[in-house]
């Protein structure tokens, strides 16, 4: 067990977070403007097809752009079909848990249309964009060896804590989440910032797709994101809605992922194998569950998380 | 007069309208329809394209006397049920269904269609009009394990599983033993990852199994996505169900290959001579079931020659991968020396051989 043996399991860990990082952030600050949004498994498949199919039709075209503006074009795609979310809640009233659901299944179903011409194809993988040299020893491979997603995604979570704690927008945006109506009395416009709040959910949660299918397997299969959409909704509730617990809670939920991979692998799994597999999605049941349950004291919710925005004026 | 006319005007009218009909019984019988209900999409260029390659070579073999449908991406749950019978409702006389997660709902939708003849993929259940069929997957691994033995460097090699089901047992199994028999220092690394498709989780755990040490990976999974793992970690793995290259052209050794076509065709001929039985068929390599891909360039000639030996000598009977003396992960011997393993003990293998790190 030596540096260079801890340094690949990082970088293992790394790869197995980031997507969930990307998407759970959007969706950070989604709720905190009092929206839930539970579509982020479509919206994530809808990038993931998006990006790929970007990157292989103009690919030989855009050369050394095309997984940039595959990225580019998955957030795009996953605002799209958050802001269709955002039609049927906001202005149309409809039950957000429902919808949220609706989107998940028009995703897949969307996602697995586009995606039926590019089953059997690939394209480069989008990997780092440092130097070789750089890149080259143990040290500089867990430094600068990850795609620029990771970074992104680093980057992203450390600028939502920011946002929601440091600058004034960011508190407009919690107080729209803590109290909808105080705030619209005020004169913010409470609609239009949700809406705003929503498509960053949506395009963060499409390039957290886009990181499936151009980064860990450059590939499209149905339904590729197997359930992760599901985690990062879970992973903002056990993070108390913190940007700064949810970075940490990520990696919490990485580091497991890994370590079941590494139990198995090395023969120590003492728990049954299924136990593992299970346990990320038990999880994500037992929080979404603890979440539901009114009388239990979650002081760390949005005040307004899920109530529809209806002002008697 | 009028009268007489009418009556007239409408028998002829009717002999007009039946004489087509009476033509029709004149001519050849219809063509056979055949049916396929797919797991995935023919696309995946894994185990759904290979049973749909198979299903072409029908449909060519028996030209004009079978005409083929199918219906892709069918969930192994309740909804399988009305796909099939959907598909027996339209007219289609024998069926496949081409997974294991279909076994119930083929025997519930055969009971409905009587007269419809079901064959189950990899199953165990038959019934008057059912029966299964299945290919001796473990003879492919029998060859890759050859090859990876004698390919690899660091004496370990690792595999990519589903579930722990006697079907990946065996392949794990013969693919120990295969590598044990050219390098007996060979120790597999395995990691089942309880699901046959996320791609994520199968490159992690392939990614996890190159971080301790294997240089050749075996998998047991539906996407390409340990082979995309292989190729950027620069170590070798094998296709499986299909030749796979075109994701990993470097990595890729070889794949054993799922040939479905010489099965169907046997069928429906059996069905169009009115011989047909419900059977346990389970053939391998000698009965065309089965196949290897073209090797590599990174394969020497040396391994191709053992590659190629274990398949002729399969094919004659003269090899058989599970022959004693086999021990299980704690020692105790299971098959005595020269003892071949019987198809029923191998049906049910919940045990892996000495060696297999689990």
């Amino acid at each position: 067990m030596n540096a260079a043996f801890f340094i690949d399991a990082i970088i293992t860990v790394v790869a197995v977070t980031t997507p969930i990082l990307l998407a759970a952030t959007g969706e950070l600050v989604v709720e905190k403007s009092g929206v839930i949004n539970l579509g982020v498994e479509g919206m994530m498949l809808i990038g993931a097809i998006t990006a790929f199919a970007v990157a292989f039709d103009f690919g030989p075209d855009l050369g050394d752009f095309a997984p940039w503006f595959a990225v580019v074009c998955a957030a795009a795609a996953g605002a799209a079909s958050s802001m269709l979310f955002g039609l049927l809640v906001l202005t149309l009233g409809s039950n957000q848990v429902a919808t949220g659901l609706a989107l998940t299944i028009f995703g897949i179903g969307l996602s697995s249309l586009i995606g039926a011409g590019y089953v059997g194809m690939t394209v480069p993988s989008f990997d780092s964009v440092f130097p070789d040299w750089l890149v080259a020893d143990p040290l500089g491979r867990v430094l600068f060896g990850y795609s620029p997603l990771v970074y992104f995604a680093l980057i992203m979570v450390l600028a939502v804590g920011w946002f929601l704690n440091r600058t004034r927008s960011g508190l407009v945006l919690r107080a729209v989440g803590e109290n909808d109506l105080s705030a619209h009395s005020i004169g913010y416009p409470v609609i239009r910032i949700r809406y705003a709040a929503i498509a960053f959910g949506g395009a963060l949660a499409g390039v957290g797709g886009a990181y499936f299918s151009m980064v860990i397997t450059p590939m499209w299969a149905q339904q590729m994101t197997a359930g992760r959409g599901w985690i990062a909704l879970a992973l903002v509730v056990f993070a108390g809605w913190r940007a700064g617990r949810l970075l940490a809670g990520a990696y919490f939920f990485g580091i497991l992922m890994t370590l079941e991979l590494y139990a198995k692998a090395s023969g120590f799994s003492f728990l049954p194998s299924q136990f593992w597999a299970a346990m990320p999605y038990l999880m994500a049941v037992v929080v979404l569950a603890l979440m539901s349950a009114r009388n239990v004291n979650r002081s760390d919710a949005p005040a307004c998380l899920g109530r529809p925005f209806l002002p008697s004026s | 007069m009028s009268l007489l006319t009418r009556r007239h005007f409408v028998r002829t009218a009717a002999v007009g309208l039946a004489a087509p009909a009476l033509l029709r019984g004149a001519r050849a019988a219809e063509p056979l329809k055949v049916g396929f209900v797919y797991l995935g999409a023919i696309g995946d260029y894994g185990w759904t394209w290979s049973h749909d390659q198979g299903r072409k070579q029908l449909v060519a073999a028996l030209k004009g006397q079978v005409v083929a449908n199918y219906v892709e991406n069918v969930k192994e749950d309740a909804s399988a049920i009305p796909v099939m019978k959907d598909l027996a409702q339209q007219g289609n006389k024998l069926i496949f269904t081409t997974s294991y997660g279909y076994m119930d709902q083929t025997l519930e939708a055969a009971k409905q269609f009587p007269d419809v003849k079901w064959e189950h993929c990899t199953g165990y259940k038959r019934a008057d009009n059912v029966g299964t069929y299945n290919s001796r997957f473990y003879q492919g691994r029998a060859v890759t394990g050859t090859i990876a033995g004698m390919m690899s460097k660091t004496n370990t090699i690792g595999f990519v599983g589903s579930f722990k089901i006697p079907e990946v047992v065996m392949g794990v199994n013969a693919f120990t033993l295969a590598a044990q028999a050219v390098n007996p220092k060979i120790t597999t690394k395995l990691v089942m990852i309880d699901t046959w498709f996320d791609p994520a989780k199968e490159a992690a755990a392939a990614e996890t199994l190159a971080n301790l040490g294997c240089d050749v990976i075996a998998q047991h999974v539906d996407s390409p996505a340990v082979l995309q793992v292989c190729e950027k970690r620069k170590i070798y793995g094998f296709g499986y169900g299909a030749d796979m290259s075109r994701f990993a052209p470097k990595a890729h050794l070889t794949a054993s290959l799922d040939l479905w076509g010489p099965y169907y065709i046997s069928r429906a001929k059996a069905v169009l001579d009115g011989t047909w039985k419900p059977d346990d068929t389970w053939w391998g390599f000698k009965e065309g079931i089965l196949g290897v891909a073209p090797y590599s360039k990174a394969v020497p000639d040396n391994v191709r020659a053992a590659a190629d030996k274990i398949i002729a000598d399969t094919k004659a009977g003269s090899y058989e991968v599970f022959t004693g003396p086999i021990s299980d992960q704690s020692g105790k011997e299971r098959v005595p020396n020269g003892e071949r393993m019987k198809d029923a003990d191998l049906l049910v293998m919940d045990w892996y051989v000495k060696g297999v790190q689990s």
